[in-house]
């Protein structure tokens, strides 16, 4: 099936490997993607921060970018739910078919083993908007627990918000920090090698801090370990 | 103009989205949550619900030696008694009238208070009183330190909604879950604050109000 | 609103200095996850909590559509009940309705079952000020009259101190408001517990004045429901000859049976259990007493002109929004500058205050938007809606450097040419990445790596391909 990527402006600029991940996986499942050029940002920091009408535009920039395509897959859950549960308050009629990653696998192309290969113990973060707006519920877990090699290990308070929160991250960086802090003891008590989640914004403020503190925990999108398999692997 | 003129003006001012030809009915409640849900026997659910609460209860096939043991067992000499409950079944106790009305002061000088009730919901636990007259007045059931309260089996209802049909709003109601309890130390509950601390529930088949 | 909280510093500042409280937050901490797991139990058990849910935000809705029918219905009631009804413009007025009545009754102390209502108004102030005490009867109130505190949590107004805490202040100013503490207080909360009855006691029983609030207002019956544990609401609300209770206009409901629902989402919500162990309902002047309603507006109206805003009005102060916020565990009540603290206080003091200060117009963004909020609202009160609806509110009113900042950010992003053109230029120096970032973003790498952008964006790559 032909399915156009939404690569998320924080994975094209800051994570690129996330987007060719994504594609591999697809691909190898037997998709045709798309990359529609002129897609940029889905336009939530501004909405979150309230700029909306900074955010217009973006929106119906995506709108007119992926309009045409029957099935748009988006490995962000923010960037999904801030398509399809915020547009509506911009005005801006969200198209069809838009998809987080595990959605898309798990309810599009009805699978739950990818035929991944990755040999490491992981623990998994939900992410607030993939569990709440979005409410992926299990589907990432059951990816992940269909890996080869895999070793799932459960976060203690993984519902909890990490604190990243776009722009509160900076505004009210204290609390943010905070919280942060105890999502990191939270994976550290795991003992897992690598934390993963499906929103590299959330990944970002954690994976920067387990980086600060020299925890060498990795970070990894739920795409590479998806993507990843014994010849090739991430 | 009056501030009950202008708040209203205000509420109408802020309210100029809703359509004037809209009534309060026309505004549609969905009501799909259950009015009543099988389960174990009502009996059986009140006694876990008031056990975990920290009420006493016991099943008494005859209730004034029930009533009359239970004042024994608690020491309770001097009870008061709302006008429908018999002197006989305090036994030993002294029934203490509200007639004239007891003051404050009197009622926490007593040993305790035998009631009746209106209604009782199984699945939180809770007994409503309504004032009857084999309940009296509130202050009755608040200042003793103990309460006997006397259930009919035909008084108990599994849930919520099926006791607000039974209840009349026009008289004073008081819904009791348990002794008097706190939650305001570090939310941990713990029972005994300034209600009575000990709340005894006696189930009977029988009639219990001859008032 | 409470002058309590005048001139409190924006949420970011207040909260900072919270953060760093270890005993503040270990409190909290451990308060916030055992509430929260017993509400998690109590509300698992409900297999209709959905239905139920879904019922109350409809029936409040409906309620605050027709605010005015409903208000005159009950105003209507309460007085064929015999009742007498007053009418509070804004808080300076509904004290002075509350202190003319204490007055005229002669007496110069009050006892008070915890409301919001007349702590939003700072009535306590406005008493004494006319020479009445009052007396905070519910255990947490007492705790912060007594330590002359702020409270910090709409259930739990001392939910931020502990045991040992709340000893302390027992010990040393019990014995300036009545009968002192035993000297040999323990800090176990059944003693605490039975020092703050023993404490009471005399003056419930020879009080002549209670004042409170309400939970819900019936406007078919004119019944008024105060909801409680302790057992000090009823001694208010029974024991005195007259009562007088200050209600916010939007604390009605249409029908008797509408209490069917609230009745089932309040307990279980607020203190996580089945039910409250006390409820009281009353319909008018009962058993004798003297009774007076003050219907109080003090800001929602404006909350009900807006039409987002406006579900911020079905809130029924149950707290359990500020018992799973992660953002309120760590910041603490106080920092939200108002006596409506966490997720709720954050969408409901600036609506009701305006978008006045530093502290109302922050308060919107003291939320990372994570939704437990929303999911736990037994009215479902879409609260990050409301949060991203003020927010568009605070920026049309000015802060001109993040404007600029997100001006230009968007032009960039609304181009796939100069998106890509700005990736490039960050791969050539991604070597001079700096560990320390300028200015706000200085916030970010206190605490954070900051990423290293790749050599090629994802855009490149796949041209390239």
């Amino acid at each position: 099936m032909r399915v156009a990527l939404f690569v998320t402006c924080v994975n094209d600029t800051l994570f690129p490997g996330t987007g060719k991940a994504v594609v591999r996986l697809l691909e190898r499942l037997g998709c045709t993607v798309d990359f529609p050029m002129e897609q940029t940002c889905c336009g939530q920091m501004h909405f979150n921060t309230g700029y909306r009408a900074d955010a217009l535009p973006l929106a119906r920039r995506f709108v007119t970018a992926f309009g045409g395509h029957d099935a748009v897959v988006v490995p962000s859950g923010s960037c999904a739910a801030m398509v399809r549960e915020w547009y509506p308050s911009l005005g801006v009629t969200p198209p069809g078919g838009v998809f987080e990653l595990s959605e898309f696998l798990v309810d599009v192309l009805g699978v739950t083993d990818v035929g991944a290969y990755f040999p490491h113990t992981v623990t998994y973060h939900p992410t607030c908007h993939s569990l709440r707006s979005l409410k992926v519920g299990s589907r990432p877990l059951d990816l992940l627990s269909a890996v080869r090699g895999l070793t799932l290990v459960p976060l203690g308070g993984a519902e909890e918000c990490c604190g990243f929160g776009g722009t509160f991250s900076l505004k009210n960086t204290a609390v943010s920090a905070a919280m942060c802090a105890d999502k990191v003891r939270g994976v550290l008590d795991t003992g897992a090698e690598v934390l993963c989640a499906a929103d590299n914004s959330c990944l970002m403020h954690i994976g920067g801090a387990l980086s600060r503190q020299r925890t060498g925990v990795r970070v990894m999108h739920l795409a590479e370990i998806l993507a990843s398999t014994e010849e090739d692997p991430s | 103009m009056s501030s009950r003129d202008q708040i209203l003006a205000r509420v109408r001012s802020a309210l100029a989205d809703v359509p004037r030809t809209e009534d309060p009915e026309d505004f549609p409640v969905p009501r799909d949550y259950e009015r009543t849900r099988s389960g174990p026997d009502v009996v059986e659910l009140l006694v876990d619900r008031l056990v975990d609460y920290k009420a006493t209860v016991h099943e008494a096939p005859e209730v004034a030696a029930a009533v009359a043991e239970a004042l024994v067992r608690h020491g309770a000499r001097r009870i008061a008694a709302p006008s429908g409950i018999p002197a006989e079944w305090l036994g030993e106790a002294e029934a203490v009238r509200d007639d004239p009305p007891l003051r404050p002061a009197e009622l926490d000088a007593l040993d305790g208070v035998v009631t009746g009730c209106a209604v009782v919901i199984a699945e939180t636990g809770t007994i409503v009183l309504d004032a009857g007259p084999d309940q009296g007045r509130r202050a009755l059931t608040l200042v003793p330190d103990y309460h006997l309260c006397v259930v009919r089996r035909d008084q108990i209802v599994r849930t919520v909604p099926e006791a607000l049909e039974r209840l009349d709003p026009a008289r004073p109601l008081t819904w009791i879950s348990g002794p008097s309890a706190t939650s305001d130390i570090e939310l941990n509950r713990v029972e005994g604050v300034h209600g009575p601390r000990t709340l005894e529930v006696l189930i009977t088949g029988e009639i219990a109000s001859t008032g | 609103m409470s002058g309590t909280f005048v001139g409190m510093p924006a949420f970011p500042e207040a909260s900072s200095s919270a953060v760093s409280d270890a005993q503040l937050r270990h409190n909290l901490r451990k308060a916030t996850h055992t509430i929260r797991a017993k509400r998690a139990a109590v509300v698992g058990e409900q297999p209709d909590w959905a239905a139920l849910r879904e019922a109350g935000a409809a029936v409040k809705d409906r309620t605050l559509r027709h605010l005015d029918v409903y208000l005159e219905r009950l105003e209507a009631a309460v007085v064929a009940a015999g009742g007498q009804v007053h009418w509070a413009g804004d808080a300076e007025e509904a004290n002075r309705i509350v202190v003319d009545l204490v007055k005229a009754t002669g007496e110069t102390e009050v006892v008070k079952v915890k409301s919001m209502a007349t702590q939003e108004i700072d009535l306590n102030a406005a008493l004494a000020s006319a020479g009445i005490r009052a007396y905070e009867t519910d255990l947490a109130e007492l705790i912060v009259q007594l330590g002359d505190d702020w409270p910090s949590h709409i259930l739990v107004p001392a939910i931020h101190r502990n045991r040992s805490e709340i000893r302390e202040i027992f010990l040393k100013h019990m014995a300036s408001w009545g009968r002192p503490a035993p000297a040999d207080l323990k800090d176990d909360p059944r003693a605490l517990a039975e020092a703050a009855r023993l404490h009471l006691r005399e003056r419930f029983l020879s009080a002549r004045v209670g004042i409170s609030g309400a939970n819900f207002a019936v406007a078919e019956t004119g019944t008024l429901v105060v909801l409680e544990s302790e057992g000090n609401g009823r001694m208010c609300l029974t024991l005195p000859e007259t009562l007088i209770s200050v209600v916010g206009i939007e604390k009605l409901v249409p029908t008797w049976a509408d209490l069917e629902v609230f009745m089932q989402l309040l307990p279980r919500s607020s203190t996580g259990e089945r039910m409250n162990p006390y409820t009281s309902m009353w319909t008018g002047a009962t058993e004798g007493q003297t009774f007076h309603l003050v219907l109080l507006d003090n800001g929602r109206t404006s909350v009900l002109s807006d039409e987002v805003g406006r579900q911020a009005l079905r809130c029924i102060r149950c707290s359990a929004c500020l018992n799973v916020c992660p953002v309120y565990e760590r910041a603490g009540g106080h920092s939200y500058g108002s006596v409506y603290p966490g997720p709720i206080g954050a969408i409901l003091t600036p609506q009701l205050r305006g978008l006045v200060g530093p502290l109302e117009e922050s308060l919107p963004y003291a939320s990372t938007l994570c939704g437990a909020c929303y999911e736990v609202c037994p009215v479902a009160i879409n609260i990050p809606e409301v949060l991203l609806d003020l927010r568009s509110k605070v920026v049309a009113r000015g802060h001109r450097g993040e404007r600029l900042a997100m001006g230009a950010a968007r032009r960039v992003l609304d181009s796939p040419r100069w998106l890509s053109l700005a990736q490039r230029s960050a791969g050539r120096l991604r070597r001079w990445t700096p560990r320390r970032l300028p200015g706000p973003l200085s916030a970010w790498s206190d605490t954070r790596d900051v990423p290293v952008p790749p050599k090629q964006s994802f855009r490149d790559w796949w041209a390239e391909r």
